[in-house]
């Protein structure tokens, strides 16, 4: 049915699926950092962040993907020299997750910070009058309030992360596009192929949809809704 | 850096003829936001309509092209249709998909259009009932009902978001050099490979991304300030 190149786009159905679930991951770790250096009160760590947001979404991601794909390496071999360590050869997955990491972590940082501001302040003292440590704080009251505020933004993010990662076959990775692309060419497909690699992403995006709607349900539990 | 700028500046910013650069970004740009918006009016009033046989063509139709990457559809317009013998055969669609330019356009053109339609349609059930009821109790025809009360209202409501989306485009005519569109970012690439220094190749492409973009947003903000100004809030 797929002309024998079913292993190949399953291949990489797989690479673009874990390359998706690295970069949410790292981008919600830089998201996070990100969104508690923003709201700091201490200017050096809240500058830096203000200006990687707001360079990050002003610039297309593919425009950043270029410039960080082709500069990274250099910058590796810089650190790597001046470390004196060996030479360490980035392949182009590691470079895409990196890449797409770096540019999601700006969106998640957004993100986040709305809704850290949108938790209640005294909650958050209420857990300090009590003796808590910060990092107590963090834990058993903002997490779990934040997430409910995050996961429409979340939702959001994740639909654009799943989609920028066909972006990646242009930096050379073996992802569903460039296989779908390969394998019409030599078949002389090309429509069916491209209507496959399609039809791969829209499950991806309608499943990510169903898992966020679940954790929606689950962490507003307990709060009404407003109905009009 | 300031040796690559005084070669190539004009070849970024583009405007010559034929146009390349800067200018074809812009160009692409007005373009797809021109006729996206014009056939989202339509959709997002079919959208929500109370008949599901009108609503669920449209739905299915924004679920499809905002859930797959905008990559993939230009391939498939640009290399999929083309690879269709129907299409070949048929002088008037042969041209037509042979011109990279046609293909984005096109491509993003639909693309846009599901998003500002879902843009449009959360605007146009945003409006109080209210408006409504008292139009039809004037006695507004449907055709007057919608002309005068329910899209100048949902285009004011619709700004924030659809500044949003003109941003979002902006962004995505980037994938238009793989159509062989000569649009900025092909003119970077042209460069890099040119002079092999990719950082101020790249950065002065993002730089001039970075500046339309701003200028797009001070814009939007100007605009919603003169059309928005009825839903600030009180201050007195």
């Amino acid at each position: 049915m797929l002309y024998g190149y079913g292993s190949q786009i399953w291949a990489g159905t797989l690479a673009t699926c874990l390359l998706t679930v690295l970069t949410l991951l790292f981008s919600i770790i830089i998201g996070m950092i990100g969104a508690l250096c923003k709201l700091s009160p201490n200017p050096l760590l809240r500058l830096p962040f203000t200006g990687y947001t707001t360079l990050i979404r002003s610039v297309p991601d593919l425009v950043i993907m270029l410039l960080v794909f082709y500069n990274l390496q250099e910058l590796i071999n810089f650190i790597c020299a001046w470390a004196g360590w060996a030479q360490y050869q980035m392949d182009a997955f590691s470079a895409g997750v990196t890449t797409l990491s770096f540019i999601y972590g700006a969106y998640m940082t957004e993100t986040f910070r709305g809704a850290i501001q949108s938790v209640p302040k005294g909650q958050l003292e209420a857990g300090y009058a009590t003796g808590m440590t910060p990092l107590t704080v963090f834990r058993l009251i903002l997490l779990p309030q934040l997430i409910r505020f995050a996961l429409p933004g979340l939702n959001n993010n994740l639909q654009v992360i799943i989609k920028a990662t066909a972006l990646v076959s242009i930096i050379g990775l073996l992802d569903i596009v460039t296989v779908t692309q390969q394998a019409g060419r030599s078949t002389q497909q090309l429509f069916f192929f491209n209507l496959v690699a399609a039809g791969i992403y829209l499950c991806m995006t309608a499943v990510s949809l169903i898992v966020l709607s679940w954790l929606d349900r689950r962490y507003s539990a307990g709060v009404r809704e407003v109905r009009l | 850096m300031s040796e690559i700028l005084e070669r190539y500046w004009q070849a970024y910013l583009g405007f010559g003829i034929p146009i390349t650069g800067l200018a074809m970004t812009i160009w692409i740009l007005l373009l797809a936001v021109l006729f996206g918006t014009v056939l989202a009016i339509p959709m997002a009033i079919w959208r929500c309509s109370s008949n599901r046989w009108v609503s669920m063509p449209v739905r299915i139709y924004t679920f499809v092209f905002r859930g797959t990457p905008l990559y993939v559809q230009l391939l498939l317009v640009y290399t999929g249709l083309f690879s269709l013998s129907v299409v070949r055969q048929t002088p008037l669609l042969a041209t037509f998909f042979r011109d990279g330019f046609n293909c984005v356009i096109l491509a993003f053109t639909i693309n846009t259009c599901a998003y500002m339609t879902e843009v449009l349609a959360g605007a146009i059930r945003a409006i109080p009932h209210g408006e409504i009821e008292a139009a039809q109790a004037f006695g507004f025809s449907r055709f007057r009902l919608y002309t005068k009360i329910i899209l100048p209202s949902a285009f004011r409501r619709a700004l924030p978001f659809y500044s949003n989306e003109v941003i979002l485009v902006l962004h995505s005519t980037s994938l238009a050099f793989t159509a062989t569109v000569p649009e900025l970012l092909k003119v970077a690439r042209d460069v890099n490979s040119a002079t092999f220094n990719s950082l101020p190749a790249f950065g002065i492409a993002a730089i001039l991304y970075a500046a339309l973009a701003m200028v797009l947003v001070a814009l939007f903000r100007k605009a919603e300030k003169k059309w928005l100004g009825f839903l600030k809030p009180a201050t007195h």
